[in-house]
């Protein structure tokens, strides 16, 4: 079957699996497990240059930029203020007017704060940005990000980092119904089922970088998830059976042995 | 003079333009995005900016992240 290309903003992607750059256990193994991925696109925070210590490796040294789109982040931040400036400061940084958009409400839970993401929304797209806002599974505050100019809306499946998966399967499926943008599963990925479970909702993308990084083997990880996107995907397109209460055999009835 | 460093006070014995400062710092301006008082520097604007008593420079670049 010949799936449709994964388009965002008119660019185009080989692969439906984003991934992050946090938490690997080095810059040598993340890059391993960007390749096994497959990924053309990694996102990354920006952050302080260390002025005392120069020593620290780039991680730009570890990403195949001839290969891999980088998105720009403004994770940690907690006002459209911090958002916005961040932005504009990855974009200098980068190669490209794209941002991950994040701004956080609440420390514990690391819950989006939804006002502020919509007004820093605005005035980035404004600004030219390609903006993809990290969103709750709200298919509402998804309507009015695209409202706002979001370029894709990317609903969390579960708390940042939590690992506990998709856990509202039907919101997904009606912002996914209700979106004339691409939907990005992202956060809350905790193995390869839950990966596949966002793609046969009808998600276009899954991002995670937990699930990845903090595996106890993450390039073999990275692997796994490659595959539960393209098979997810794939099932999703092709049609599900519905589900039944009661068994239904697959065999014939007839030439049973035991029949009289 | 004195101006704030990515957060932090930093002494500067002479004027110095934005490229000098981050020579000075050994730091690769392709790889980094300055902020001067509040407002984006562009890159090609290193050379001829000069840094003033008071002002409050960042400096930033990517590291690992995802999210939050």
């Amino acid at each position: 079957m010949i799936d449709q290309p994964f388009v965002i903003a008119g660019r185009t992607f080989r692969s439906r699996l984003i991934v992050g750059t946090g938490k690997y256990p080095s810059h040598a193994v993340m890059a391993q497990a960007h390749a096994a991925s497959g990924a053309d696109m990694v996102t990354v925070a920006v952050r302080r240059v260390n002025i005392s210590d120069r020593s620290r490796e780039s991680l730009l040294d570890y990403i195949d930029t001839e290969r891999i789109f980088i998105l720009p982040n403004t994770a940690g931040c907690y006002t459209a203020d911090e958002a916005v400036r961040t932005a504009r400061l990855g974009r200098e940084a980068g190669l490209s007017n794209w941002v991950k958009l994040e701004v956080i409400g609440d420390e514990r839970t690391l819950f989006p704060d939804n006002e502020a993401l919509i007004d820093a929304t605005r005035v980035l797209v404004k600004e030219g940005f390609v903006v993809l806002p990290y969103t709750n599974d709200d298919p509402i505050a998804c309507r009015k990000l695209e409202d706002a100019g979001a370029a894709a809306v990317m609903p969390l499946g579960a708390p940042i980092g939590s690992g506990l998966g998709i856990q509202n399967t039907n919101n997904i499926r009606i912002i996914r119904e209700f979106a004339h943008v691409p939907v990005i599963v992202d956060a809350g990925v905790g193995t390869a089922s839950d990966a596949a479970l966002a793609m046969e909702l009808g998600a276009d993308g899954v991002l995670m970088n937990t699930a990845i990084a903090g595996a106890q083997e993450p390039i073999a990880m990275a692997e796994a998830m490659k595959h539960a996107v393209l098979a997810g995907r794939l099932a999703c397109l092709s049609g599900r059976i519905p589900r039944k209460m009661y068994a239904t055999a697959s065999s014939p009835v007839e030439g049973l042995i035991s029949r009289v | 003079m004195r101006i704030s460093l990515n957060g932090e006070p930093f002494e500067i014995d002479e004027p110095l333009t934005v490229a000098e400062l981050l020579t000075r710092l050994a730091i690769d301006p392709r790889r980094v995005a300055v902020e001067h008082n509040l407002e984006i520097l562009r890159r090609n604007l290193f050379a001829d900016t000069m840094v003033h008593d008071g002002d409050r420079i960042e400096i930033v670049n990517f590291v690992g992240g995802g999210e939050a």
